[in-house]
């Protein structure tokens, strides 16, 4: 178990493209911290030099006390669970999983132990004699996992590990991953594009769009206060709704949807900005007061409905509990608390928050 | 797949049978000669059905020779033509997976210039460098030697070709899992390369073993000695064209024989020639 604090860490491949631009991170002992981001936002670069599969442009990496930048990845002590998987074909899950400890010398008792206790945690004992072409995807990802387990490492780096598999199985295997990490207590930094995964999961966030953090927090933290609006529109499914507006007064903002009062002990801000409201914090207002909305289009969803319509000319999206029926092209009156409305600067986009 | 009813399904069939009819009979003739008397065949009256002296001509040929021009017994030559194809086909074989691991996992200057290098001489066989190969090989003082026989045969950048685009196959992070497993590059090659290679190993060997055994201008030309001739030449320095009766039944169970390693290995290596061209899993 260790602390990985990155300083100033930069990448830039050759041809002068910057993947990683001057990320600083630290990933507390034992945490379970995800990188989220679209892809090709650097999430993966900068896993891979926490790794030491790619060489750092700049910056400083420590996995515990050790600045790691010129050690070997097989020194940093360190596992990594590939998006592939990354068995070898060749060999059986018994030797996929000792090969690394093998090439350290570990003692075969040793070995042994370690790999039988891995297969137990994860269920695969049955499967130790077979090679990775007779599993299942699952069962692979668990023969993976067990390869970084037997090591011991001070830090487990997961590169998108569930996106190979089913839909059922991701939120199976996802559970799994949790609950390994509870009880292994390693420290752990995993890598999505799956916001949905990075929220199950992380004890802390990371939001990383084009090679710069642009939050920092606890899941919760990233979706109830968004630091800006890429964090805002890509966090939280369907994403956020957001509409240009101007302040008119402390607390009122003027947008395509009238004016809106926002709380304006959060937000200080003046003229124009982004406004941001997600689409489950609108409300079918009681009466014929509120705003006009004009769906266009719904989208069942079982326990929730989305309505995709618009406020005079900006598309919106809500979501409301499914129940009763809804006529489309129905215009409907609705309410928005105040405390759901972010505003976000227009040029920077940063959250206006004091 | 076409399903075929009534008689045409026997059309395929019937065309297969005429294909093998047209590349067996030959070899039919051909063993049906070596065991009539040279007379026989010499007439030009070629029976059709096998002769009396099958166990003879077998026996004289291996172990003791034509009367004609070359007098050494074919079990010498069998055992040369083996030697050079299999020192052909490994030799290939070791050069080419080093040098196309070297080009596909290492980044050294100059290492597409090695490449085009290794590439270009695809445009260099045997027969257009003859001169300038014999020369070294004759300073070497390789002449009527196995190394003279097989060394110029082994550089080969079909092979090199083949290994490199097997091995951009290989996914990068299985290279990644070995630097995380502690396996530096050689232990990769020996614990991940080779395995996955093995196949691909077996198909290249039956060809390189073929090509081997089958080359024909560079052993006429670097051997001279008689026990040191392939049993390709020996077919040819058999066949008298002089004043002298050609021994037909010898010369034909020569060539019999030097068909049956070939197909030997072909037979024994056929799966594995198969899968190694054709198997796509990782």
């Amino acid at each position: 178990m260790a602390t990985v604090e990155l300083s100033s860490i930069r990448k830039v491949y050759p041809g002068g493209v910057e993947a990683v631009r001057d990320v600083s991170l630290v990933v507390p002992n034992g945490s379970f911290t995800v990188l989220l981001g679209p892809s090709g936002c650097g999430k993966s670069t900068l896993l891979r030099m926490i790794a030491g599969l790619e060489t750092t442009t700049s910056g400083e990496c420590k996995i515990g006390e050790r600045v790691v930048n010129e050690v070997e990845p097989a020194d940093r002590d360190i596992a990594m669970v590939f998006q592939n998987y990354a068995l070898y074909p060749h060999m059986s899950v018994y030797d996929n999983m000792a090969y690394g400890l093998r090439n350290r010398g570990t003692p075969k008792a040793e070995i042994d132990k370690r790999v039988r206790e891995a297969a137990s945690l994860l269920a695969i004992e049955d499967f130790l004699s077979r090679k990775p072409r007779a599993l299942s995807g699952g069962q692979r990802q668990r023969v993976a996992m067990g390869r970084a387990i037997v090591r011991e490492p001070q830090v487990f780096l997961f590169d998108e590990p569930l996106s190979n598999l089913d839909a059922k199985l991701r939120v199976t295997m996802r559970l799994e991953i949790r609950r390994l990490h509870n009880r292994l207590n390693a420290t752990s930094i995993f890598v999505t594009h799956d916001q949905v995964e990075a929220m199950t999961l992380a004890d802390q966030v990371v939001v990383m769009n084009a090679g710069r953090i642009e939050q920092i927090g606890a899941p919760g933290e990233v979706y109830k206060h968004p630091a800006s609006r890429f964090v805002a529109s890509f966090i939280g499914a369907p994403a956020m709704n957001l509409m240009p507006g101007k302040i008119a007064e402390a607390g009122i903002v003027e947008t395509p949807a009238g004016r809106l009062p926002y709380d304006k002990n959060r937000f200080h801000a003046a003229g124009e900005v982004e406004v941001g409201i997600r689409p489950e914090d609108i409300h079918a207002a009681g009466g014929a007061d509120g705003i006009l909305f004009t769906p266009e289009l719904a989208e069942e969803l079982g326990a929730t409905r989305l309505l995709h319509g618009s406020f005079g000319d900006t598309p919106v999206i809500i979501a409301i509990p499914a129940s009763g029926t809804v006529h489309e092209k129905k215009e409907m009156r609705l309410s928005i608390d105040p405390a759901a409305v972010h505003l976000f600067d227009k040029v920077t986009g940063r959250s206006l928050v004091r | 797949m076409v399903e075929h009813r009534g008689f045409s399904r026997f059309v395929p069939h019937i065309v297969l049978c005429i294909g093998v009819a047209i590349i067996a009979f030959p070899v039919y003739l051909c063993f049906v000669g070596s065991t009539h008397p040279q007379d026989v065949t010499s007439n030009g009256q070629m029976p059709l059905t096998p002769g009396p002296i099958f166990f003879e001509t077998y026996y004289k040929t291996l172990f003791v020779g034509s009367s004609g021009s070359t007098r050494e017994p074919v079990a010498t030559m069998l055992v040369n033509s083996f030697i050079m194809a299999c020192v052909i086909a490994l030799g290939k074989i070791s050069i080419s997976i080093i040098s196309a691991f070297s080009v596909v996992y290492f980044k050294f200057p100059f290492r597409m210039a090695a490449f085009w290098l290794i590439f270009i001489t695809l445009m260099l066989p045997v027969e257009v460098r003859i001169y300038p190969t014999y020369k070294i090989a004759a300073d070497l003082n390789l002449l009527d030697s196995y190394a003279g026989l097989t060394v110029p045969l082994i550089a080969s950048a079909t092979a090199t070709l083949f290994f490199r685009q097997f091995f951009m196959t290989i996914p990068d992070e299985l290279v990644e899992a070995s630097k995380l497993d502690g396996a530096g590059p050689m232990r990769f090659f020996w614990d991940t390369v080779l395995p996955l290679s093995r196949t691909n190993i077996a198909a290249l060997f039956v060809i390189l073993f073929i090509y081997g055994w089958n080359q024909y201008l560079w052993p006429i030309l670097i051997t001279t000695r008689d026990d040191m001739q392939t049993i390709v030449i020996g077919i040819k320095k058999m066949i008298v064209t002089a004043d002298a009766l050609t021994e037909w039944n010898v010369v034909l169970a020569t060539a019999m024989l030097a068909m049956l390693p070939p197909v030997t290995v072909v037979v024994l290596m056929q799966r594995w020639f198969v899968r190694g061209l054709v198997e796509t899993e990782k």
